[in-house]
């Protein structure tokens, strides 16, 4: 299961937040697009950024941490090198995403929000890629794949294991 | 001479190889010196075909498919940059495959034609005569031509376009805002993301007029964050149409302005729902507004909104460009106009059908998608998304029309349609439905919040043979509070996938059965809905 410890924030985190707020100076109803740019660049909006954009933004630490904790897509820790999405969407349901899941699982040696045995992997759920004509679907990071099944998706993971 | 082909970018072609097809032929040109032009089209929406490769010949476009980057030599050597027929994968002129040829492409007349990239090919294909006639009429004429259209919000609520666009006209405000909501999180539906990475001038055309429409200046897109192509091809054609006046501080000359931004979702279904949108845009948690306030009245910052779906705003350049009583001649009953149903999950023929409304189930689940993809019988048919019913086939004659699907307790939502086969067990997607409200719950009413929750228990112990009597009663009561308690659709109809499979398929649920409801018998479920 997932055993890797997710590692520090760069020591440059104040410096891209601080990047973000400038770029987004003025613009109304900024602190999503804030949010994006940071995990963007930083693969998280670590704990450290929280205060600052709270700061910048003249709102409370306790409604930043709000934002960032209701939406699913942002993260308070790195993910591994790759994130794998897996459909878990009605139309995906109906062909196979549950069987192909299970693989996924057992190939990776994590279970789903964990993180892969070798570290390389970080395996989350999704709820529909709009890939509908195409079940089953998966996003690696933000390439798509469809008509996926086990035999794919092993190819899918060696190649991007080995990819430089 | 060059020849043209094409090869899609559009998602779902690049999920099975598009990238790697187009990358082979370019590279097999290259080393046969053939003069070829590869045009990045958007899909033609019939998915099983993909990657779907068409070549531009003399005798119009012919297409090949399913192609894999291994078949491209071969098709070089059988001759199909000459559209040669002596080849396992041709398929002959595109338009003429009978799944395109049968249907009544208005919204999607463009889409997989042209080059989404390109401004003058949109142009070159009946873009921008919708913006121009706007422009050379006032506001309150435009807004009559859109009531006069009979057009309905396509994202699913099917509101009258021209009444919310009426009252944004009528208040009076310092700034006003269009907003569009792609949050396209519906299983089973991908019209949207089509439309913005297959003909993304289309929508930024239909945005600009609503804002002509109505003295909105500001516009923005709210994009799901699952979708960064379609927001990398709005980006892009965002920025074409701003360098060529077509949007920005003189709209084609005319002294108007609009400006268009897209901002980016973070994965929250609930957004979709309209007032959830506009607390995400202005950097909130994603929680739904009381209303009213209507949006039209004090929607995005509070300011008068126009909000709509992605298909809505798209479907408008064309009824300004050809009137309203052309749009409005299309459909039945009050069901005006025509819907791109998108077939999705178990089917064989997955794709793209835009028809007039008042077709049925049956002939897109047979005429077009072909059966199961399974080859196994078709059981149930999910329409209209995760909060949409589950419709059995002896409701599959329906009109699938607004009023006529509501008779029967069910809804045709943004028309996405998910096939399950004989194998699925409707008390599971039961389940799923509540356990998937439970997750997208804003939090902000008690029944959509807590009931959910508690459906997943007690359809538990449905599944699980405890006191299923009681409890069957006791979910029919949960359902029934979540119908009429809940603040916006999330709660109050979660109930409808769930009610629905009780009804048609008790037998999942360890109930007395089969269905004992006769062809086209209402639902019971939903009818206090």
């Amino acid at each position: 299961m997932t055993t890797a410890v997710a590692p520090p924030p760069p020591a440059d985190a104040p410096a891209t937040v601080l990047a973000a707020l400038e770029r987004r100076a003025g613009e109304p109803g900024a602190l999503l697009p804030i949010l994006h740019d940071v995990q963007d660049a930083l693969g998280c909006i670590p704990a450290s950024a929280v205060p600052q954009i709270a700061d910048a933004l003249n709102l409370s630490r306790a409604e930043v941490h709000g934002v960032v904790s209701y939406y699913h897509h942002f993260r308070s820790e790195p993910p591994a090198r790759h994130v794998i999405q897996i459909c878990r969407a009605e139309s995906c349901q109906a062909m196979g995403a549950e069987a192909l899941l299970a693989h996924a699982e057992q190939r990776l040696g994590c279970a789903l929000h964990g993180r892969s045995e070798d570290g390389a992997f970080t395996l989350e759920p999704v709820y529909c890629l709009g890939l509908c004509a195409s079940s089953p679907a998966l996003m690696l990071g933000d390439e798509p794949h469809a008509r996926m099944n086990p035999q794919r998706f092993d190819a899918l993971v060696e190649q991007a294991r080995s990819a430089p | 001479m060059s020849i043209t082909v094409y090869v899609p970018r559009d998602s779902a072609a690049l999920a099975v190889g598009a990238e790697r097809v187009a990358r082979r032929i370019a590279e097999e040109a290259a080393a046969r010196r053939a003069d070829v032009r590869l045009v990045r089209n958007g899909s033609r929406g019939l998915f099983w075909l993909e990657p779907l490769v068409e070549v531009a010949t003399p005798a119009g476009r012919i297409a090949y498919g399913p192609v894999a980057p291994e078949d491209v030599p071969g098709l070089f050597d059988a001759g199909f940059l000459a559209g040669a027929a002596a080849q396992a994968l041709h398929l002959g002129p595109t338009e003429e495959i009978p799944y395109l040829r049968n249907q009544q492409r208005l919204t999607f007349a463009r889409m997989g034609v042209t080059d989404p990239t390109s401004l003058a090919d949109y142009a070159a294909h009946g873009g921008f005569a919708g913006l121009r006639a706007a422009l050379a009429m006032e506001p309150s004429a435009v807004v009559q031509q859109v009531l006069d259209a009979g057009l309905r919000g396509r994202g699913g609520a099917a509101f009258p376009t021209g009444i919310k666009w009426k009252t944004v006209l009528a208040a009076s405000a310092p700034q006003k805002y269009v907003v569009c909501n792609a949050d396209e999180g519906d299983s089973g539906t991908f019209s949207d993301r089509m439309t913005m990475e297959g003909d993304p001038f289309m929508l930024i055309e239909g945005m600009t007029i609503a804002g002509l429409a109505t003295g909105a200046t500001r516009g923005y897109i709210y994009v799901r964050s699952e979708y960064p192509h379609a927001i990398a091809a709005l980006d892009e054609a965002i920025h074409a149409a701003e360098m060529a006046q077509h949007l920005g501080d003189d709209i084609l000359g005319s002294g108007r302005r609009f400006s268009l931004e897209v901002r980016k979702g973070a994965g929250s279904y609930v957004c979709g729902e309209e007032t959830a949108l506009l607390e995400s845009l202005e950097g909130r948690r994603g929680i739904v507004r009381a209303k009213p306030p209507l949006p039209a009245i004090q929607g995005l910052f509070g300011r008068p909104t126009v909000i709509n779906n992605v298909i809505t705003f798209a479907s408008v350049p064309l009824i300004l460009a050809r009137g309203a009583a052309f749009y409005r001649d299309f459909g039945v009953g009050r069901s005006h106009g025509t819907l791109p149903f998108q077939l999705a999950g178990n089917i064989r023929q997955g794709g793209l059908v835009e028809r007039a409304f008042g077709l049925t189930l049956r002939e897109l689940l047979y005429d077009y998608g072909g059966g199961s993809a399974s080859g196994r019988p078709i059981k149930a048919v999910q329409v209209g998304g995760p909060l949409g019913a589950y419709v059995p086939e002896s409701l599959w004659d329906v009109p699938l029309d607004y009023e006529a699907y509501a008779a029967v307790g069910a809804t045709i939502g943004h028309g996405g349609l998910v096939v399950h086969d004989d194998t699925a067990d409707l008390s599971r997607l039961a389940r799923y439905a509540m356990e998937f409200c439970a997750l997208e719950s804003c939090g902000k009413c008690t029944p959509c919040r807590i009931g959910s929750t508690r459906g997943v228990e007690v359809i538990d112990r449905i599944r699980a043979g405890r006191h299923r009597e009681e409890q069957v009663v006791l979910l029919r009561d949960l359902c029934d509070t979540m119908i009429n308690g809940s603040l916006c659709a999330m709660g109050s109809m979660t109930p409808y996938p769930v009610l629905s499979a009780l009804d048609h398929f008790p037998q999942d649920f360890g109930l007395p059965g089969p269905s004992t409801s006769p062809s086209g018998s209402p639902s019971r479920g939903v009818e206090h809905a």
